[in-house]
């Protein structure tokens, strides 16, 4: 037969009803993959983007030259904030199924990315997340109360109403706003580093990207300025295997890993553990100190598991098994950390479900405050004349003529509803 | 008072704005060693330093990228598209992210950057290096949209543009740099010296972003244009005998309706003339915008006269332009009606 061409489509080991099948995820043993130097050429460390960094081994022990060495008294903050961001994460979705909220993307299963970077990087570093690193604005200190209030848009939305929930920034935190659009935050990192280095700061920069969204043009966009510059810059790829449907194999993991696109740039690549909190913290760190001494960037592919759906307009049971994550081999990363502390005669069973009482409280407390402010059903809302605000500095003649035309449509619909002998309303905007 | 032609006037404005604002900065391809494939940024990164004129991958979403940083970092950049034809790669970092940082994040933050691009045919450019998009940037609000039609202006407004908090589109009509072009192409080049607005001051100015201008004053009919058409078009009324007011609409975005529409409330008829495209062109938003405001003075059916929808042809584009002949027949059927 003559040899003709074919597509390769790639299909994910196992669809719904099959034995889910994590073969393909390669591992290495905690502590066996070796530490260089943070002024290593990028050619001398290229392995670094085969092997998979781990710190935490099987019997919950922090072992090898990546281990941290983190007090006891850092490792309990760590897992207060992942329990408060996964307990935050449940809750806002039991709101969204209630009706209370239209939108909400969970983090489940991958608090350890966003918790052990925020931890790892310095408070004026700034982060330009994608919209599943909510962990950063809890490390940062973030009052859940102003989260929940941009997911309600209500009286106190950061965003005035303008965005789907979720969409946070943070301008007093250093945490850019989330773009609805992929990938976009990425080059634009990028940008932001390089002023800090024409500048002559020390600050550096941090982006979020999924395996997905690095299929787009601005994720090569920002591999390629970052290289040419040499960039102080932090480009973390979270590989959660799944966009939305699709998994890894068509953002190209099929036969590289993700962090291998590092060396093709001329940077580092890291293929971290991303359940292992102190793996995570360890390269982020690495990367950072690398960065500040006009080392430059390095890719982080963040190897992790999306536990819960896309989003709440999504149904993963339709494409992937049931039960996929419970065979996932690394595990889950709030487990893995309190185990690890318990390990260390430094938390109890006894004290993770008081703590776990205290964040639901906490959680409980900060939604009626939040609720309080204002719902996007029942108010009360924000004045919807200040849409027109923020387009520009200055509002333009277009939008001010706009904005009164919507301004006299209001008082007359309100006119019209009051009783007739009221007086009627100054014409006057 | 210097005699300059566009690309001078445009390159001292950068020239006045990096000596005067450490915060800006420019980047693009080419526009560092070379200084520009059209020699807009000459000298200046001998000047300035190369971390202040970059050179920049040939990534046109890259450099408005990271420009949209650099400008959320506290700098101004100065960001060139070699040709506003090359701009589409960028065209999600302008629309989804510079047009609306300020927006989505209620005021927290924003990045003031201009993009500055040359337009516009007549270089015999073909369909990849003649175009004039711009409407397709008026169309995007929370982005300023700019097209000078000679060195003074362009100078005094590429510095309002740089000094303005929002982003600026920057088109810039590049058969008009080294002259103001009068739509026959067999004629000999006119240079800039010999015209007034060749006249351009050495150091700071500004021209106001928002405010069109009356370049030839009439009282038969309006001809609402702008970037190289206004040459043609005063061509074309001298051609055509009749006393046009001609207005240089120079801002697209935001859009002067007052300057506008005074005339045209005055003159009675009007003609509206680009080189882009016709269907959804920016000369729809400036009909649409007459017949709102004038529509008891007006005398005539407002006309367009604009590229035909095609894309730009190499060897027929002086077919594909329209010239001062297809201004002056729209200027006499606007007479002539009623």
């Amino acid at each position: 037969m003559t040899p003709r061409s074919r597509l390769h489509v790639p299909a994910p080991p196992a669809r719904p009803g099959q034995e889910p099948d994590f073969s393909y995820v390669q591992i290495s043993p905690a502590g066996a993959v070796n530490r260089p130097d943070v002024t290593a050429s990028v050619r001398d460390i290229e392995s670094l983007a085969l092997e998979m960094v781990r710190v935490l081994d099987d019997e919950h022990r922090a072992v090898g030259p990546w281990n941290p060495h983190l007090e006891a008294a850092e490792l309990q903050v760590a897992l207060r904030h992942m329990l408060l961001t996964r307990l935050f994460d449940d809750r806002m979705q039991k709101i969204q199924r209630q009706g209370r909220i239209s939108f909400y993307i969970k983090s489940t299963g991958e608090e350890a990315v966003a918790v052990a970077q925020g931890m790892a990087l310095q408070p004026g570093d700034m982060l330009f997340p994608s919209y599943r690193q909510q962990g950063l604005h809890v490390v940062r200190g973030r009052n859940l109360v102003e989260l929940m209030c941009q997911c309600l848009s209500n009286t106190h939305d950061m965003c005035k109403g303008r965005q789907m929930p979720i969409m946070y920034h943070w301008g007093n935190g250093n945490i850019f706003t989330i773009s609805g659009n992929l990938a976009t935050q990425f080059p634009q990192a990028v940008g932001w580093a390089m002023a800090a280095a024409i500048k002559g700061e020390d600050r550096i920069a941090a982006s979020w990207i999924g395996e997905g969204a690095s299929a787009e043009a601005d994720f090569h966009y920002g591999m390629t300025f970052a290289a040419v510059y040499q960039a102080p810059v932090i480009l973390n790829l979270v590989n959660n295997q799944w966009a939305i449907s699709t998994f890894q194999g068509f953002a190209g993991g099929e036969h590289k890993t993700f962090a291998q696109r590092g060396p093709g740039y001329g940077m580092p690549g890291i293929r971290v553990d991303g359940n292992d909190f102190l793996a995570v913290y360890a390269v982020t760190q690495w990367a950072a100190q690398r960065a500040r001494q006009s080392g430059g960037p390095t890719l982080i592919e963040h190897v992790t598991y999306r536990a819960a759906a896309h989003s709440t307009s999504d149904d993963p049971a339709r494409y992937r098994p049931k039960e996929e994550w419970r065979a996932w081999p690394l595990g889950d990363p709030v487990t893995r950390l309190k185990q690890h502390l318990i390990a260390l005669g430094e938390w109890s069973a006894e004290r993770h479900a008081r703590l776990e009482k205290e964040l639901e409280a906490h959680v409980t407390a900060c939604w009626k405050e939040a609720e309080s402010y204002g719902t996007l059903t029942a108010g009360p809302a924000l004045d919807p004349l200040t849409m027109f605000e923020d387009v520009y500095k200055e509002m333009p003649p277009n939008l001010v003529r706009q904005r009164d035309e919507l301004r006299a449509l209001r008082s007359a619909a309100a006119a019209a509803e009051r009783p007739q002998a009221a007086p009627p309303v100054a014409k006057k905007g | 008072m210097a005699r300059m032609n566009m690309v001078q006037a445009l390159n001292s404005a950068m020239d006045v704005m990096l000596e005067r604002d450490p915060r800006v900065v420019i980047l693009g391809e080419d526009v560092g060693y070379f200084g520009g494939v059209f020699r807009v940024t000459e000298g200046l990164q001998r000047k300035y330093g190369e971390h202040r004129v970059l050179d920049t991958p040939i990534a046109e979403g890259g450099i408005i990228a990271a420009a949209i940083g650099m400008g959320v970092n506290g700098l101004k950049p100065v960001a060139e598209i070699q040709f506003a034809d090359y701009i589409y790669p960028g065209f999600d970092q302008v629309v989804s992210e510079l047009a609306r940082l300020r927006y989505r994040s209620a005021g927290e933050f924003s990045a003031p950057v201009t993009i500055r691009t040359p337009c516009g045919g007549g270089i015999r450019g073909g369909q990849t290096h003649s175009q004039s998009p711009e409407s397709i940037f008026t169309h995007v609000c929370g982005i300023k949209v700019v097209m000078p039609s000679n060195p003074y202006d362009a100078k005094g407004l590429l510095i309002s543009s740089i000094e303005d908090e929002d982003p600026v589109v920057f088109f810039e009509p590049k058969r008009i740099y080294n002259g103001p072009f009068d739509g026959d192409p067999h004629k000999p080049a006119v240079p800039w010296s010999a015209h007034a607005r060749g006249e351009v001051p050495d150091g700071h100015y500004r021209v106001p972003i928002g405010r069109a201008e009356l370049v030839r004053e009439g009282k038969d009919v309006t001809v609402l244009t702008y970037g190289t058409m206004v040459h043609v078009a005063e061509a074309a009324v001298r051609l055509a005998g009749v006393d046009a007011e001609i207005v240089d609409v120079r801002t697209m975005a935001p859009l002067d309706v007052d300057t506008l529409c005074t005339s045209v409330c005055k003159t009675g008829r009007c003609v509206v003339v680009h080189e882009a495209t016709r269907f959804s062109g920016y000369g729809a938003e400036l009909v649409a915008t007459v017949q709102e405001q004038c529509f008891w003075n007006l005398e005539a059916p407002v006309q367009r006269v604009t590229g035909w929808d095609t894309p730009y042809p190499h060897a027929f584009e002086w077919e594909y332009f329209p010239g001062p002949a297809r201004i002056a027949a729209a200027l006499k059927q606007v007479m002539e009606a009623a």
